[in-house]
């Protein structure tokens, strides 16, 4: 199997490596994959008062290609929108290392990462907001 | 102890391996990976590979997705007549015995006084036993007699009946331009050491769409259709004697020349030494020819004391000598089948070797005839 | 073996700094010995015959080659030479001596016994021949990949034809009591094959003492070339198969097709150079061996050994890193070539059906890595390759969720994972 350069570079020096505090407010988790099927992603987003991802954290147990996918992932979603964020797609990742056929999957969880992470911070939002209905939708 | 270098008369039974491709070979032999394996090792194992498959292909025209590497023309042979699943099985009576005994059952189609299938008894054979699928599998060139087969339009009677057409082309390769898709057969058999490459390397090229259940289960090599581990030296020199066999068409007419020189020289001495398949289109480099009275083996062995190596009969046969069954479909009686030898030319031979040759052809051929006159 | 411009051979005279890429995939394939090498050449050019043209001299020449060899596979093992016959490697072997015996005495018997941690090609030789009707009865493995001798006892019946216990295992290395094991069979009168691919010239067999009724060899697994092997099939008492390939009727009936004179030279010389340094060999692994595994557990904690350690091949290890990736791992550490799960299934991302049957749970059988040390492995490259496993391992660490996890003291079966 051959990899990417880009691939590769993502492996030797993965982008925004790192956790985040899971129970704070503005701070979504995304924990997808599973240790037995050889893949775990955390990928957890900061988000700010105007629903922008300030930052974003990740964590991968998994080959290169699912390091590399998640890696990408959190430089893409920087700066970004929940909304925006969510558009993102598992072949626009799959593309841009280079995916080999039998990594697609490691660009799946990335895609499921980020809308997880992005769920958890809705969903914390969304009990907040319980208390105050008249500010939902 | 080395022994003397000899004429070597018989391509047939095996070539001698090409320079190039024993340096390929030698070469090969330090990659050390396995190319099932996916770290550099592994990966440069099978890009050898892969690059043979391409010349392999290449060499009867087909893409390289559809070449299975096997251990050898009778694997190639054995997978295709059991790999196939097919209703029945229909074969010439003059194929090599890796059809015949891997078909015991098979129908055997007879051949006609020059040794080419019968095509209306195939056809004939077909309507009979046709039904579901049949398999038909007929060789290209024969090992014995050199005599080429119409392959092609066995293929268009088989697949108008319905049939599939496997074609063994160990002998023909190399020595005959082939052209799988041309020659309309759904699978078709091949040996490196037929045409200058290593012994222990073979394929069968299956076209796309051609079920074959492999033979060797194991792990998942040559895309399920023959497990086991590669024998990249034996592919890697499989496809550079590839490559070299295309080019060397072009020198076959030298070797029709040394060989038609070998039988004008016999007839001269004795017209009435049957050529075999003399009549019918042949590969330029194999004539098999009978000694009135004298016995092949007395020939084999006269001929070897005077530094010629030829065969009678086909070398596989493990040193039994019996007489030669496809001479006898050709409708020899037993003893002239007896007389009979196998001259098989390759790249290397002379015309002072074909001289010489034919020379103690005469010298065995006139002693006998002085005992028996005595 | 080449691999930018550097033979294994050449490490040897070099200085001490290690030749990279260091190969560390015996088990896998073994580099052919140059002394191997030189002995197969000369039957690539100016000794060509074909072994069964016996009216000429250059057949007689190529017979007597393929004889020579035949007596030095049939020595390494004990056998007589009239016992071994060529394939073309032990996948073949495998394949032949199951379908081979089990087609043969069909009518008398129709079961076999075997383990879950054979190679694939004697599991799916089994599956082949349950597909015809035969039935197969698969044992499992103790924890430590040994086979436990009560329940082949009990597996055995009046219709057992043949049982097939591999002598030693090509992921994690066990080795198999192949005496006991055939005494068992010897007394129940079932034909005992053993898979030796990975065995034979590693660790001294005897086919008559251990009882073996066949045995399976592989060229390429002990220095020798790839494309050939052979199968012992013996005659006291005498085994009986059909075979797989036809035609010419060489090798005694049992497999048809021309002799690779070559490669046939190139098993025996690789057989004759194994059985004369098996022994200084074997030492020498099993010191590199112990020399790595020494130093990762010194330095690395959460690392865990599949396989027993007493009962196993001296050049194999086979390594949880728990909490790091086997495939992300092979990434951070490509100077080394190692293998995650076997060569033949490595394509495929299934986790190790070895490490499953020795009830290694899935998320630790996906840290696993194959470390095969072998005849051109150095010291140099063992202390080179634990500094970049360890180092390699420890970022992988730094970057794994489930090690953050695990540092937290969260049990990670705890989690609802969602799988995918």
């Amino acid at each position: 199997m051959a990899y990417s350069e880009k691939l590769l570079e993502h492996y030797e020096n993965p982008r925004n490596v790192g956790s985040l505090d899971k129970n704070a407010q503005d701070v979504g988790t995304g924990l997808v994959g599973a240790p037995a099927c050889g893949d775990v992603m955390k990928l957890q987003i900061r988000v700010n008062e105007q629903g922008v991802i300030e930052d974003a954290k990740f964590k991968t147990f998994g080959c290169g290609s699912a390091i590399a996918s998640s890696s990408l992932a959190t430089e893409w979603i920087k700066g970004k929108t929940l909304d925006e964020a969510e558009q993102i797609k598992n072949t626009q990742i799959a593309q841009q290392l280079a995916l080999p056929p039998v990594k697609i999957h490691c660009s799946v969880l990335a895609e499921d990462a980020i809308k997880a992470a992005v769920a958890d911070y809705r969903a914390k939002h969304a009990r907040k907001d319980e208390t105050a209905p008249q500010a939902a939708q | 102890m080395t022994p003397q270098r000899a004429i070597y008369l018989d391509h047939n039974a095996t070539a001698p391996v090409l320079p190039d491709v024993a340096a390929a070979v030698a070469g090969a032999l330090e990659l050390g990976g396995n190319p099932s394996s996916v770290h550099r090792f592994g990966r440069a194992s099978r890009q050898a590979v892969d690059r043979a498959r391409a010349a392999v292909a290449a060499l009867v025209g087909v893409p390289g997705t559809w070449v299975v590497f096997t251990s050898g023309g009778t694997e190639a042979n054995n997978l295709a007549l059991t790999g196939v699943a097919a209703g029945r099985v229909l074969v010439s009576a003059i194929e090599h015995d890796s059809v015949l005994r891997a078909a015991p059952d098979a129908v055997r189609v007879a051949v006609d006084r020059n040794g080419v299938v019968d095509l209306a008894a195939l056809d004939a054979s077909l309507a009979q036993h046709g039904g579901d699928r049949a398999l038909v599998s007929l060789m290209l060139a024969n090992n014995e007699t050199g005599v080429i087969q119409p392959v092609a339009e066995a293929a268009a009677i088989a697949h108008r009946r319905g049939a599939l057409l496997h074609c063994d082309a160990v002998q023909a390769a190399g020595r005959i331009a082939i052209d799988m898709g041309a020659l309309g057969a759904d699978l078709l058999t091949l040996s490196a050491h037929k045409l200058g490459g290593p012994t222990g390397a073979g394929a069968l090229a299956v076209r796309d769409g051609v079920q074959v259940t492999a033979m060797l289960r194991g792990g998942g090599q040559e895309s399920w259709r023959r497990a086991g581990t590669e024998n990249v030296a034996g592919i890697v020199g499989f496809g550079v004697a590839a490559e070299a066999a295309q080019q060397g068409l072009a020198r076959m007419a030298d070797i029709a020349a040394l060989r038609d020189e070998i039988e004008r020289g016999i007839r001269d001495i004795a017209p009435q030494a049957p050529i075999y398949g003399s009549a019918a289109r042949r590969i330029a480099n194999t004539t098999c020819v009978g000694m009135p009275g004298v016995k092949g083996e007395t020939q084999v062995m006269a001929f070897d004391l005077a530094g010629i190596a030829v065969s009678a009969g086909a070398a596989c046969s493990s040193g039994k000598v019996a007489p030669s069954a496809v001479l006898g479909a050709m409708g020899a009686g037993a003893s002239a089948a007896a007389e009979a030898i196998r001259v098989s030319l390759g790249r290397g031979n002379t015309a002072e070797e074909a001289k010489r040759f034919v020379a103690e052809w005469k010298t065995l051929y006139d002693r006998t005839r002085r005992l028996k006159a005595a | 073996m080449v691999a930018n411009g550097t033979t294994a051979a050449e490490k040897l005279n070099g200085d001490n700094r290690p030749k990279l890429p260091i190969y560390l995939d015996y088990q896998a394939t073994t580099p052919c010995d140059p002394r191997v090498v030189e002995a197969m050449l000369p039957y690539f050019t100016e000794k060509f015959g074909n072994p069964h043209s016996r009216n000429h001299v250059y057949g007689w020449e190529a017979e007597d080659a393929v004889e020579t060899a035949r007596k030095q596979v049939a020595s390494i093992i004990g056998a007589d030479e009239k016992e071994v016959i060529f394939t073309s490697g032990a996948t073949e072997s495998n394949n032949l001596a199951l379908k081979g015996v089990a087609r043969f005495y069909k009518d008398k018997k129709n079961h076999l016994v075997t383990v879950a941690t054979e190679h694939k090609c004697v599991l799916d030789s089994m599956r082949h021949l349950e597909e015809e009707g035969f039935k197969v009865t698969y044992l499992p493995v103790r924890k430590d990949g040994l086979l436990d001798l009560e329940l082949l006892k009990g597996a055995i019946t009046d219709k057992t034809v043949l049982v097939s216990v591999m002598a030693a295992n090509n992921e994690i290395g066990v080795v198999q009591p192949l005496a006991e094991i055939g005494e068992i069979c010897r007394a129940r009168g079932v034909f005992f094959h053993t898979d030796a691919a990975q065995a034979v010239g590693k660790i001294p067999i005897d086919v008559k003492k251990m009882k073996i009724d066949l045995l399976s060899i592989s060229g390429h697994k002990i220095y020798g070339p790839k494309g050939i092997g052979a199968l012992y099939v013996g005659r006291k008492p005498r085994v009986r198969l059909q075979a797989l390939i036809t035609g010419g009727g060489q090798e005694r009936g049992m497999r048809s097709g021309t002799l690779p004179t070559p490669l046939c030279v190139g098993l025996g010389a690789a057989c004759a150079v194994a059985e004369k340094e098996m022994g200084a060999e074997a030492e020498r692994l099993r010191m590199l061996r112990d020399r790595f595994y020494r130093q990762i557990k010194e330095r690395l904690p959460d690392v865990y050994l599949n396989g027993d350690l007493e009962h196993r091949l001296p050049g194999n290890l086979n390594l949880s890193f728990a909490y790091v990736e086997g495939e992300g791992l092979m990434m951070g550490i490509k100077d080394l070539c190692v293998s995650s799960g076997s060569a033949c299934t490595s394509a495929s991302l299934e986790p190790s059906y070895v490490l499953r049957a020795l009830g290694v749970e899935e998320d630790l059988a996906h840290t696993s890595l194959r470390i095969g040390f072998g005849r051109f492995t150095t010291e140099q490259d063992v202390d080179y390759a634990v500094e970049h496993i360890v180092s390699a391992v420890k970022r992988l660490r730094e970057l794994s969720p489930l090690w953050e996890m695990a540092q937290e003291g969260i049990d990670i079966k705890s989690i609802q994972w969602t799988g995918h």
